[in-house]
């Protein structure tokens, strides 16, 4: 047995592929990156020719995770949490179709939103399809929920969602590893009709998800991740679900806690466990990161003065990532007061790297846009999304992945003239090809830019299926030849690419306009291999 | 024992190095070790921390709690300030003087140092000029580690040896010259403690 250092997100990983995982499938997201990229760079997953490679989306991804489940082998889905929007069609429907072999669905969800647009809770979406969520407290059961997992997924013939937060992803400790299982073999489904949800066959399979409920809470019942701490003191219990229990413990170390407490990491929720915490102690503290949603399941919704306490409450702050203070304060424990930062300390926002060719289109763009006013720009979600701070401020909105062209259509169907988006080359196969589709069919005058680095860039620079075929994706989409314009975003170019972002402008039509030239991030990288690894055996 | 780090800088100056060293040299004392980092958007340029634990004793939390860290380590002035809210009372701040400047309200470097040598317990140190001076510009992170490591509760051996395994694929050369520079800011902080 031996001890990794690892983050978060590559414990998942490492448990996944010790647990006799046979592919894992993922588009990059902040923060989940980590899981697939592991895989990618272990040396045993790339013997045992394990697949990795990057999904075109977060719903592509988990429709062939179902696939390689089919076909009776363990497979890992990962996305961040709004790409589990994405997924959500598949995801809800493979809970009735069942798996064959074991599936994990991890989901990493990010709240106080360190770089994502919302803080939703992957919890909700795991209730929602009414399937086990494992949620780890630390790095070594992130590792272990993974090993052990697939087994559960295989057992109850459903999918398993694992939950983890940014903090944990992104955090490094050590990790005690596990014998390493063999790969499934190639088996198909005993029920040849079990993955065919024709309405006839839905319902006898939402039927048996039902009936499988209790036998997934005698599951979270025994399970030990779910883990009862007496005490004497039973003027409030605590349940701490996932990673609050580390903050929990930061205030009370070696578990010796004077309230009973109970340790929550598998749901749906295990019955006897949490009508015993209630049952004894006065109130209850809920220390859960992310939405309030099991405080809300104890609560109910007419029991305004309950004995349950959290983010509803105000016992904990409603909004944005718990922290060993936050969990401290809620106990009515002290908390040390810090020094201030003094007054001159000024924020530093990220910012578009020097010399990053989103830069030079930004800069073409601004001066185009003044002879056709404000307000015409829809964004979508990427490095380039950061030309809506100063000194850019060249775009108007950012909602999702593939918006800005939807937006823009949409805008253009309501009178604006000229209707513009900018998207990047990944996003744009993510899901702007369909929106751009839309478009083509009522011939909807906008303009798209495709700012083409050649990679993913937001997340670290991993492949885009875009790369060498951009121009072949939109003609063949139905867009017109001459008005793709392909351009080299450098300052030396700049009055061409005013004057072609003009031209197309006017154009009353779809036109896209593709400023190419690579990501300075990986462009660096492949000049000289800087990345320092801190993978490392430890005795 | 244990020591509560508090790494600062910004997206692309290295601290990550910093706590790869240090996380290094904390395996070989078979200590435990908790290190959260920031990931995505932040690096480009933004403002970036790394809570960075080691202790003889299992770690709870990934994050410190306000007010309990031993040091903050800073490779720019102004971020060396920004985690103040977690400085305990008798911790120190080592930071690099040379900043960066990448926003227009960049404070006047007068005051930054003013609110710097504030505090009791503070080593300010030009660690770019040092790193030059030993001939190994690019090691101003391992300068400003040197000048922490008499904070730190680990052999300095053990982060030479962290810094021999972390560089050894780039070969024998960057090794020395990241040592030098770990030695180099060492040696300045043993001169200017108070």
């Amino acid at each position: 047995m031996e001890k990794l250092l690892l983050l978060g997100a590559e414990a998942i990983a490492q448990g996944a592929i010790d647990g006799g995982m046979s592919g894992v499938y993922a588009y990059p997201g902040t923060p989940s990156t980590e899981i697939t990229e592991y895989v990618q760079h272990n040396k045993i997953a790339i013997e045992r020719k394990l697949h990795s490679q990057w999904s075109t989306n977060e719903k592509t991804a988990m429709e062939a995770g179902l696939g390689m489940s089919y076909a009776g082998k363990r497979a890992m889905v990962c996305m961040k949490h709004v790409g589990l929007n994405v997924a959500a069609d598949a995801f809800i429907n493979s809970a009735i179709t069942g798996v064959n072999g074991g599936l994990i669905v991890t989901v990493a969800d990010d709240p106080s939103m360190h770089s994502s647009q919302n803080e939703q809770d992957s919890r909700f979406f795991g209730k929602f399809a009414m399937i086990p969520i494992l949620e780890p407290a630390n790095q070594q059961e992130a590792y272990d929920m993974a090993y052990e997992g697939f087994e559960l997924s295989e057992k109850l013939k459903i999918p398993i969602m694992m939950r983890i937060t940014t903090r944990l992803s992104h955090s490094r400790a050590g990790i005690e590893t596990r014998p390493m299982k063999q790969e499934n073999k190639l088996k198909y489904p005993e029920d040849p009709i079990q993955f065919v949800l024709l309405p006839s066959n839905a319902r006898k399979r939402y039927k048996g998800l039902l009936g499988l409920q209790s036998l997934m809470e005698q599951e979270a019942e025994r399970s030990s991740f779910n883990t009862y701490y007496p005490a004497r003191n039973k003027s409030i219990g605590i349940i701490a679900c996932g990673i609050a229990f580390n903050y929990l413990m930061e205030n009370y170390p070696d578990r010796k806690f004077p309230h009973p407490v109970l340790q929550l990491g598998q749901y749906p929720l295990p019955f006897s466990k949490v009508e015993k915490i209630v049952n004894e102690c006065e109130h209850v503290l809920i220390l859960e990161d992310g939405y309030p949603l099991v405080e809300e399941m104890l609560k109910g919704y007419l029991d305004k003065n309950s004995k349950i306490k959290g983010r509803f409450d105000g016992s904990i702050p409603r909004d944005g990532e718990l922290n060993p203070d936050i969990v401290a304060k809620a106990l009515g424990l002290e908390v040390k007061a810090g020094k201030i930062i003094p007054s001159i300390v000024a924020d530093r926002p990220p910012e578009l790297c020097a010399g990053c060719a989103h830069r030079d289109i930004y800069l073409a763009l601004n001066e185009t846009m003044k002879e056709f006013g404000k307000q015409k720009v829809f964004s979508d979600i990427g490095c380039y999304t950061l030309g809506a701070l100063p000194p850019w401020n060249s775009i108007n909105s950012c909602v999702d992945m593939g918006a800005s062209i939807t937006m823009a259509k949409g805008a253009a169907d309501a009178g604006v003239h000229p209707a513009i988006a900018v998207i990047g080359d990944s996003t744009f196969t993510h899901s702007g090809m369909t929106a751009l589709l839309d478009a083509i069919v009522e011939n909807t005058p906008v303009t798209i830019i495709i700012s083409d680095n050649g990679t993913t860039g937001m997340t670290g620079g991993q492949a885009s299926h875009a790369t060498g075929r951009l121009e072949e994706i939109c003609i063949g989409l139905g867009v017109k030849p001459e008005h793709v314009r392909v351009l080299t975003p450098l300052p030396k170019y700049h009055d061409e690419m005013v004057n072609v972002l003009r031209e197309e402008m006017l154009y009353e039509g779809v036109s896209v306009v593709i400023p190419r030239r690579e990501c300075i991030q990986t462009l660096g990288r492949s000049k000289k291999d800087v990345k320092v690894k801190m993978e490392k055996v430890l005795k | 024992m244990k020591s509560d780090i508090i790494l600062a800088g910004v997206g692309g100056q290295g601290i990550l190095s910093i706590a790869a060293v240090v996380g290094m040299a904390a395996l070989e004392n078979h200590l435990y070790l908790k290190q959260a980092e920031v990931h995505g958007m932040s690096q480009r340029g933004g403002a970036v921390q790394s809570h960075l634990r080691i202790s003889e004793r299992e770690i709870a939390s990934d994050l410190i709690p306000e007010g309990r860290a031993d040091i903050i380590i800073s490779v720019e002035p102004m971020e060396s300030l920004r985690y103040l809210p977690w400085l305990s009372e008798n911790g120190w701040l080592v930071t690099n003087t040379t900043p960066f400047v990448n926003i227009t309200d960049y404070p006047d470097m007068k005051m930054l140092l003013a609110e710097i040598e504030k505090l009791p317990h503070n080593i300010a140190i030009n660690a770019d000029e040092i790193a030059r001076q030993v001939k190994s510009p690019r090691s101003s992170n391992m300068v400003v580690l040197g000048a922490a490591s008499p904070f730190i509760d680990i052999p300095y051996q053990s982060l030479e040896n962290g810094i021999k395994k972390i560089f050894e694929r780039k070969g024998k050369k960057i090794v020395q010259l990241n040592i030098d520079a770990l030695k180099a800011g060492r040696d300045f902080s043993a001169s200017h403690m108070k």
